[in-house]
C-alpha cells in the first residue's frame, strides 16, 4: 500500500471536489476560504477553539478498550474513541463550533444548517447559543418525524427548524433548501455544513476541525499498545467522523483505513445508501464525488434505517481514498448494524447511535478477518438516545409511556 | 438548426427593443405539452427559449420552478426526451437553448451531449452550477460543435470575476438581478442595473437579466438598461394556474404578449 496525499489542490482531490454552485455563491466562498486561512494561523482563534474543546465540548475524549465486544471480533483489541462523550452526543460539536466562531470572524450574526438525524442540527443550534448567533436548522419533513426529539432539543436551544417539503424530504432536500436559503441571505449568513463534503472549501474545512479526533486518537492508541493500530474503522455518511479518524493515520501505510457505508435493505434490493457499491463519480451539492444516480444523472434516493447515512452522496475526499485504494469501503446492511447496536450495547453499557453501529458490525469483519493479535481503533461517533424509539421498534420492545415510536422505513 | 443568438441579438438591437427570452421545463406538464406551450410563448413574440432540463435537485430555483421539473420528471422526461423537445421546437422564428444543471449533462457525456443538441438544432447551454473554473472539457465541446455557452454573473461577483465569466462566455452574458433562486418577485433586484453597468465593462456580448421579472412593466424597466429579458417563474405560474391546456396556451400568450410589449424600448 502507497502513502497517498490526500491535500487539496485548489478544492480538489484527484477528480473529485471542485465548485459546482451558483455564481452568486462564488463570492462567499471566496470570502470563506480566505477567513478559514487566517483563522488557522491565527494564535488567538487556535487558542479560543482549544478552549472550548476543553471547557465545553469535554476534549479530549477518552479511548475505551472494549473488550467484551472484543470477543465478538475475532479476540481482536478494540479500542473505542468515545465522541459519544462530546456534549450534545456526537462528532458534530467538533465542526459546529469550529464553523460558529468562523462565522463570528467573518462579522456575520446568523448560521444555517442542514440535518438528517438531527446531530448537526443540534450541534450547530447549541454552538449558536454558545456564541449568540441566530440559527435555522432545515430538515427534512420524513426527518422530522424520524427524530422527533431532536426537533424539539434544537427549538429549545433557540433554532428555528424548517421542515422541508420538496422531493423526497430527506436530508439531500434539506441541503437543497439550505443553499437556496444562503444565496438569498449571504452577507449575513454562515452556512455550516455539518459533513466533509459540498463545494470548496467546506470539505477541506470540516476535516480540520474534525481532525482533532484522529490527533487525538493516535496519541492515545501509542499510549495505551506502544504501536500504531492495524486499522482505523468509521461509519461514512457524508463522511466526517471517518476523515476525522482518517486524518490521524493517512500517512501510516502500516494502518488500514476501513469506512462502512449504509447497505439498508441489502444492495441488491435498490433500497440503500451504498454510494462506492452502487454508485458512480457525478456532481451534487457543488461536488463531484461518488453518487447514487440513474443512467440520466438524476439523484436516486437513498435508504437507512439510520438517518445520518441516508444521504446518496459523500465526501469528495473518500472518493479519492477509494479510487486510489489507499481506504476501503463496505456496506453494513441494517440487520447486521442493529445487531452490532445491540452487541455493544449490552456487552460494554454503551447505547450507541445507529450510524455508528454500522462501524461496530465493521469492527466485527475486520478483526475476525485479521486475527487476535489485531489492534482496531473505532470512532465511536455519536450516542444513541435519538435511536432509542428506532431500536425498541426494530426489536420488538414495548416502549415505555410517552416516548413516540417513529416509523421505520 | 434554430436561430443564433447573435442574429436573434443583432434584430432586436436594431428594431430598438431588449430580447425577450422565455424558460420553460421541458415535459411540464408532459413532454408534447411543452412543446405546444414553448411554440405558443413563440408565436407570442418570444425570441429565445430556454428548454430547461429536469433535474432531481434544482438548487437555484424557486418553488414554482422546482414543482414543474418534479412534475416532468414524473412524466418521464428523460435527457433524450428533452432533445426530442428541442428537435420540435419552431427553430425558423427563435433560437433554442437549453438550461440545466451540471449533472445531467457530465452524465449523458460532454462531447456526446453537445453534439447531439447541435444535432437536435439547439445551439446554446446555460448551466447555472457551473463556472468557468470547473468547465474545462465542456469548453472544448462547445466550440467544436458551435453551441453557445452561457455562464453567469451575480450582484456577488467581483470585476476580476466578471472579468474571467464572461471571457469563457458567448451568445449573451446572463445577469442575475438579484441573490437569491428563481420566483417571480415584486421588484426587480436594485443591483440589477449596477451589474449590467459592471459587466459592459467587461464585454461587448448581449446582457440580458434573468430571476425575478413577471410582467410587462418590469420587462419595460429592465429592457432600459439591459440587451435581454429572461422570464421563468411566471410562465410556469401560469401554467400551474390553468385549469387545462387550451387555458395554459391562452395564458402563456396572453403574458407573453404583455411582455413582449415590454421590451419595445420605444412603447410605453
Amino acid at each position: 500500500m502507497t502513502t497517498v496525499s490526500t491535500a487539496a489542490v485548489s478544492g480538489h482531490y484527484g477528480p473529485y471536489g471542485g465548485r459546482f454552485v451558483p455564481e452568486a455563491l462564488t463570492a462567499a466562498l471566496d470570502e470563506l476560504d480566505a477567513a478559514f486561512r487566517s483563522a488557522i494561523v491565527d494564535p488567538s482563534f487556535i487558542d479560543r477553539l482549544t478552549e472550548l474543546e476543553r471547557s465545553y465540548t469535554g476534549r479530549p475524549s477518552p479511548l475505551t478498550r472494549a473488550d467484551r465486544f472484543a470477543a465478538h471480533c475475532g479476540g481482536a483489541r478494540v479500542y473505542l474513541k468515545r465522541e459519544d462523550l462530546n456534549h450534545t452526543g456526537s462528532h458534530k460539536i467538533n465542526n459546529a463550533i469550529g464553523q460558529a466562531l468562523l462565522t463570528q470572524r467573518m462579522g456575520k450574526t446568523r448560521m444555517i444548517a442542514e440535518t438528517g438525524a438531527g446531530q448537526h442540527g443540534v450541534a450547530t443550534a447549541t454552538a449558536a447559543a454558545l456564541l449568540g448567533l441566530e440559527c435555522t436548522v432545515f430538515m427534512g419533513e420524513e426527518d422530522t418525524r424520524r427524530q422527533a426529539l431532536n426537533v424539539v432539543r434544537m427549538q429549545l436551544l433557540g433554532a428555528e427548524v424548517f421542515s422541508v417539503t420538496a422531493g423526497s424530504r430527506t436530508l439531500k432536500d434539506a441541503i437543497n433548501e439550505a443553499m437556496r436559503d444562503w444565496v438569498s441571505t449571504v452577507e449575513r449568513t454562515h452556512y455550516v455544513l455539518g459533513t466533509v463534503t459540498g463545494p470548496a472549501p467546506f470539505p477541506e474545512i470540516v476535516r480540520y476541525f474534525q481532525s482533532v479526533v484522529g490527533r487525538e486518537a493516535r496519541k492515545q492508541i501509542q499510549e495505551a499498545e506502544g504501536r500504531l493500530p492495524d486499522a482505523v474503522i468509521a461509519c461514512v455518511g457524508g463522511g466526517s467522523n471517518a476523515m476525522g479518524l482518517f486524518s490521524g493515520f493517512i500517512d501510516d501505510p502500516s494502518v488500514q483505513l476501513r469506512g462502512y457505508e449504509a447497505g439498508g435493505d441489502g444492495v441488491e434490493t435498490g433500497r440503500h445508501a451504498a454510494r462506492f457499491a452502487a454508485g458512480s463519480p457525478g456532481v451534487l451539492h457543488g461536488t463531484r464525488t461518488y453518487v447514487m444516480q440513474d443512467e440520466w444523472g438524476q439523484t436516486i434516493a437513498s435508504h437507512s434505517i439510520s438517518a445520518g447515512l441516508d444521504y446518496p452522496g459523500v465526501g469528495p475526499e473518500h472518493s479519492w481514498l477509494h479510487d486510489t485504494g489507499r481506504a476501503t469501503y463496505e456496506p453494513i446492511n441494517d440487520a447486521e448494524a442493529m445487531e452490532a447496536f445491540a452487541l455493544l450495547s449490552r456487552t460494554e453499557g454503551i447505547i450507541p447511535a445507529i450510524e455508528t453501529a454500522h462501524a461496530l458490525a465493521g469492527a466485527m469483519r475486520v478483526g475476525r478477518e485479521l486475527g487476535s493479535d489485531a489492534v482496531l481503533l473505532l470512532n465511536l461517533s455519536g450516542r444513541g438516545d435519538k435511536d432509542v424509539a428506532t431500536a425498541a421498534r426494530w426489536f420488538g420492545i414495548g416502549a415505555p409511556e410517552g416516548i413516540e415510536i417513529s416509523e421505520g422505513r | 438548426m434554430s436561430r443564433r443568438l447573435s442574429e436573434v441579438f443583432a434584430q432586436t438591437k436594431s428594431a430598438d427593443r431588449a430580447a425577450l427570452i422565455g424558460y420553460l421545463p421541458a415535459g411540464f406538464p408532459t413532454p408534447d405539452a411543452s412543446i405546444e406551450l414553448m411554440n405558443a410563448m413563440i408565436d407570442a413574440g418570444v425570441d429565445a427559449i430556454e428548454v430547461g432540463l429536469p433535474y432531481s435537485d434544482p438548487l437555484m430555483d424557486g418553488a414554482d420552478i422546482q414543482f414543474a421539473v418534479d412534475a416532468a420528471l414524473s412524466a418521464g422526461t428523460t435527457t433524450d426526451v428533452v432533445l426530442d423537445v428541442v428537435r420540435r421546437l419552431d427553430g425558423e422564428r427563435a433560437a433554442i437553448l437549453v438550461m440545466s444543471y451540471w449533472n445531467p449533462i457530465e452524465r449523458y457525456g460532454v462531447e456526446r451531449f453537445a453534439v447531439a443538441l447541435a444535432a437536435a438544432g439547439g445551439n446554446g447551454v446555460i448551466t447555472p452550477d457551473l463556472t468557468p473554473e470547473e468547465a474545462g472539457p465542456w469548453l472544448a465541446a462547445t466550440k467544436a460543435n458551435e453551441i453557445d455557452r452561457i455562464f453567469l454573473v451575480a450582484p456577488s461577483s467581483t470585476d476580476d470575476r466578471i472579468v474571467t465569466v464572461v471571457k469563457n462566455t458567448s451568445g449573451f452574458v446572463y445577469a442575475a438581478s438579484t441573490m437569491g433562486v428563481t420566483g417571480a418577485r415584486s421588484q426587480v433586484g436594485a443591483g440589477a442595473q449596477g451589474l449590467v453597468a459592471r459587466a459592459r465593462l467587461a464585454t461587448d456580448l448581449p446582457i440580458a437579466v434573468g430571476l425575478g421579472v413577471s410582467t410587462g412593466a418590469q420587462a419595460h424597466e429592465v429592457a432600459a438598461y439591459s440587451d435581454g429579458v429572461i422570464v421563468g417563474s411566471a410562465f410556469v405560474r401560469c401554467i400551474r394556474q390553468a385549469v387545462d391546456l387550451p387555458a395554459a396556451l391562452a395564458a402563456v400568450r396572453t403574458l407573453a404578449g404583455e411582455l413582449a410589449e415590454g421590451v419595445n424600448r420605444r412603447a410605453g
